[in-house]
């Protein structure tokens, strides 16, 4: 038994040590907002938050969160940070069919938590293992650049 | 105004009970079927054309309910083009909504009741639009009727203003939920009697909404928050998570498995074979082996710990499929004569009294569309009913191939559409769902969801064509193009339903190879044989992808040879603005549609280069090692060009710095969206152009995952995409969207890469071949 504590709850989950952190947050705390796209921490579908950081949890055993704090997408709209990412997602139109941007807005939330201002560059080196096969990504860097104003504003 | 479709007619299913639950209370129904033709109509197009798409039934719905919410169907798959938010659009403008008070559901798979849900062809909003528009018109209408009757005042005096209907000389107001149940009784008003709002009266067709605030994409906050319901986020108690290793090679069969070391995995649950269907494999599985568990990552590890020996003998040469033993194959069948597809005047000739001759071979590898959801299928049985949740393009398919799977009938299969990750043509196969149906019925009726991974996606993919395109070129002494011929190789799609035909069929040469609007005096199109040796699919755009990409890079490869500005040279292949019947260049497909409502328009052709050429001011110069790249191309009813501004450096780093794409579709129902899928059409053409490459080595997929098959990121995108919508005239019938955007993308930026180095590319994808 694993004791998780996930958007700030605390689950008991019946899981081996080793599964990995998607399929514990899927399958059995059936939080389905986190999403698969690979495997191997290869397209980012599956970022959640682990202490503020972001995770590829498909590729996480489910015993490294423990003791931690999990953050998936059902829960960041609870940090100012997140919340003002997923604004700047809505009014940017960023999302096609959506199916990555669970992933995008975990690693773009992660990014401007660590640095609530990045340069063009830092926005690249924290997103470019996020695939988007829409091809989202113009707007992605955008809204994560309106986020970070609005974070300014806020400041 | 649009000019309707003539057999389009009108209902009221609410009177007729047509809905179960959904024409309940005092709910308004209002559907638009389209009449079926009769029997001296014998040609049809557009939708018409479609399967069920204009049988007597319903395909789109409007409900009324009682406090004001208006509740409109959406038929076709959503996945990602914004269709859910389009077409509740047209039909709350045309009612009069208020777009607060709007809500959308998803139609479940059932073509007899909604029309044609085949979401493929860039044809949703094409087909969907006309019968969208009357059947809000006519609610309107029989809403104001019945205000008009609970006022008693003439129905002229009874206008819709914002969900409410106003008595207009006394000011007087009803809202529409306080008329939903009076006027769910009245007949559907005469389809000659509907008056279509015009233009000026639009709230939400054709406004940019984002800016402007109008409509928001209905799904956007469920996506941002994780709410919205994808394939493989439907639970049921009591499922089974299945994973299934499938057969390496296409055509091959389980020959022995050993599953004890699998059904030691804890979590583990059963084993079961899945019989494969051999060749040529249709929608139906690829058989295997699956492995049931209690959650996915058991079943992953119990398929990892079967040990399997697979019959590769029945396969025949698909076993022996290796990729560039199959190109230099095509290479050199393209240098011999080939079927005639289509001729004018004597190419022969004409190449030989060339003062300058030019000939260059393209290819474009096999790619798999893989979106990032990849494929995943739910079904259960009960009382020998089955259902079925998945992210389907094609829920006519998926059900009929249930329905047969299972020996029971149609009706008694519901396909329930969920979201779509991503689709670009890999969904509209539903052998995924047949999986998923085959092991619950092998339960019991149990609900199983089969999860295919990355690696099974990819290397199980009904694959993008592998294609070679030959073309020569005579030129007189200024330049001038005398001849053209054009080979063009690829297998065809038509090989996954019969024996493989080696012949492109004329569906996939209308994509651009046959209606080539070159005005060239003599040419001549080939079609050489090309057998298929992997399942080949559709993908976005589809064959409109290497016959663009050799057209387009070849036609830059003649203004060079003639000494002359790219753009220029290709007006003038393109000759002056004219309409040209598809049937006179031998295209006796044309996407379907009506080839007298739609002709290839060269003007519109030569309007979307003049406009991208303009915004990349095109005449100004760069600095060495940088260029621009056009390229231009008319698919699924549309125009396209786009100019890239490139830089490469001496390493042979590629950077985009702007892409500018101009796009006429004609009328601009959601242009926030046709803006949006021309952004991602250039990504998945850069992909395309760059990175995105699928191998075989004998009849083995050689890629596993992203780390091998390069889709784009965030660093290859251009710093700007510029996009440029223009000619939005209603008197225009509509284009496509999705698909039409894609295929200039990769040679106008191999053209770019090529007025930037010198270097010109003709086996995609670039990959290494600028280093060094």
């Amino acid at each position: 038994m694993i004791t998780l504590t996930i958007n700030g709850q605390q689950h008991e989950l019946d899981v081996p040590d080793q599964m990995p952190l998607l399929w514990a947050l899927r399958d059995v705390a059936r939080l389905t907002g986190t999403k698969f796209g690979c495997g191997i921490a290869q397209c980012g579908a599956c970022t959640v938050h682990l202490d503020g950081e972001a995770v590829r949890s498909c590729v996480t055993p489910v015993s490294q969160a423990q003791d931690r704090d999990v953050t998936t997408i059902e829960g960041i709209a609870d940090d100012a940070v997140g919340s003002r990412v997923q604004q700047a997602w809505l009014e940017l139109g960023v999302a096609q069919c959506g199916y990555c941007q669970s992933g995008q807005i975990m690693g773009a939330s992660a990014l401007l938590k660590q640095t609530p201002s990045p340069s063009d560059a830092q926005i690249v080196e924290a997103m470019d293992g996020n695939l988007c096969r829409c091809g989202t990504y113009s707007r992605i860097r955008q809204a994560i650049q309106r986020a970070a104003e609005h974070g300014e504003q806020q400041a | 105004m649009t000019t309707l479709n003539n057999t389009l007619l009108l209902a009221n299913v609410s009177r007729r009970h047509f809905l179960k639950g959904l024409a309940a209370g005092g709910a308004l129904v209002i559907a638009a079927r389209w009449a079926p033709l009769s029997a001296d109509e014998q040609t049809s197009y557009g939708a018409e054309a479609m399967p069920h798409g204009w049988v007597d039934d319903p395909n789109v719905f409007i409900r009324i309910d009682e406090d004001g919410t208006v509740s409109v169907v959406n038929h076709r798959a959503e996945m990602g083009q914004g269709i859910r938010t389009s077409l509740v659009m047209v039909a709350a403008d045309e009612l009069g909504a208020d777009w607060q008070r709007v809500r959308v559901e998803q139609a479940p798979g059932d073509e007899q009741t909604y029309g044609n849900q085949n979401t493929d062809g860039s044809r949703s909003m094409r087909h969907s639009f006309d019968p969208m528009r009357r059947a809000g018109a006519a609610a309107r209408q029989m809403l104001e009727q019945a205000a008009a009757e609970q006022w008693e005042v003439p129905i002229d005096e009874c206008q819709a203003g914002v969900h409410v209907i106003v008595h207009t000389p006394s000011g007087r107001e009803l809202g529409f939920g306080e008329l939903a149940a009076a006027a769910s009784q009245l007949a559907v008003p005469e389809r000659d009697s509907l008056t279509l709002k015009p233009r000026d009266a639009w709230r939400y067709i054709g406004r940019d909404n984002v800016r402007d605030d109008a409509p928001l994409a209905i799904d956007g906050e469920d996506i941002v928050t994780g709410r919205a319901h994808y394939g493989a986020d439907v639970h049921l108690d009591d499922m089974l998570y299945a994973v299934i290793a499938r057969p390496p090679v296409y055509g091959a069969q389980l020959a022995s498995v050993d599953d004890s070391a699998a059904l030691d995995v804890p979590g583990v649950v059963r084993v079961i074979k899945v019989p494969g269907t051999g060749q040529p494999g249709g929608f139906a599985p690829l058989g295997g082996v699956a492995v049931l568990a209690e959650n996915t990552w058991a079943a992953i590890q119990g398929r990892d710990a079967l040990e399997i020996e697979w019959d590769l003998d029945v396969a025949g040469d698909n076993a022996d499929y290796s990729s560039p033993a199959y190109r230099e194959a095509l290479e050199q069948a393209a240098t011999e004569a080939g079927r005639v597809i289509r001729e004018r005047g004597d190419v022969d000739a004409a190449l030989d009294d060339a003062e300058q001759r030019l000939e260059a071979t393209y290819y474009m590898p096999h790619m798999a569309q893989a979106p990032i959801e990849p494929p995943v299928a739910l079904a259960r049985l009960v009382d020998d009913k089955a259902e079925v949740w998945a992210p389907v393009q094609h829920p006519q398919a998926a059900r009929e191939g249930v329905a047969e799977q299972l020996g029971i009938p149609l009706e008694d299969v519901t396909i329930n559409a969920t979201l779509l990750g991503g689709g670009f043509g890999r969904k509209s196969k539903p052998d995924f769902i047949l999986e998923a149906s085959y092991l619950s019925q092998a339960l019991d009726g149990r609900p199983v969801r089969v999860q295919w991974t990355r690696e099974d996606d990819l290397h199980h993919a009904y694959f993008h064509a592998v294609s070679v395109d030959r073309l020569e070129a005579g030129l007189d002494g200024e330049g001038k193009a005398l001849g053209w011929r054009h080979r063009t190789l690829s297998p065809s799609i038509a090989s996954l339903f019969a024996p493989d035909p080696e012949h492109k069929q004329d569906f996939e040469l209308g994509m651009g190879f046959t209606p080539v609007p070159f005005d060239i005096p003599a040419m001549r199109l080939e079609n050489p044989d090309a057998s298929a040796h992997v399942r080949i699919g559709w993908f976005r755009a589809v064959y409109n992808l290497p016959h663009a990409f050799a057209i387009q890079s070849f036609a830059a490869e003649m203004a060079d040879a003639a000494g002359r500005d790219h753009r220029d040279y290709l007006l003038e292949l393109l000759g002056p603005a004219r309409q040209i019947d598809p049937r006179d260049v031998n295209d006796t497909w044309n996407y379907g549609e009506d080839p007298d409502r739609y002709p290839i328009d060269i003007g519109r052709l030569r309007g979307v280069i003049e406009r991208a050429t303009e915004a990349a001011e095109w005449q100004r110069e760069r600095p060495a090692g940088r260029g621009l790249g056009l390229a231009v191309h008319h698919s699924f009813a549309a125009y396209a060009a786009v100019v890239f501004d490139v830089e490469v450096n001496d390493d042979g780093d590629v950077t985009i710095h702007s892409a500018d794409i101009a796009f006429d579709c004609g009328p601009q129902i959601n242009p926030e969206r046709i803006r949006s899928q021309m952004e991602g059409s250039c990504i998945m053409g850069i992909g395309i152009a760059l990175h995105s490459e699928i191998s075989a080595d004998q009849g083995r997929i050689e890629q596993d995952n992203f780390h091998q098959f390069q889709i784009p990121r965030l660093s290859h995108t251009p710093r700007e995409i510029r996009v440029h919508l223009i000619n939005d005239d209603p008197e225009i019938p509509l284009g496509g969207v999705g698909e039409p955007g894609l295929p200039p993308v990769a040679p106008a930026l191999c053209n770019a890469i090529f007025a930037a180095t010198g270097k010109r590319i003709r086996r995609l994808p670039v990959g290494d071949q600028l280093a060094g």
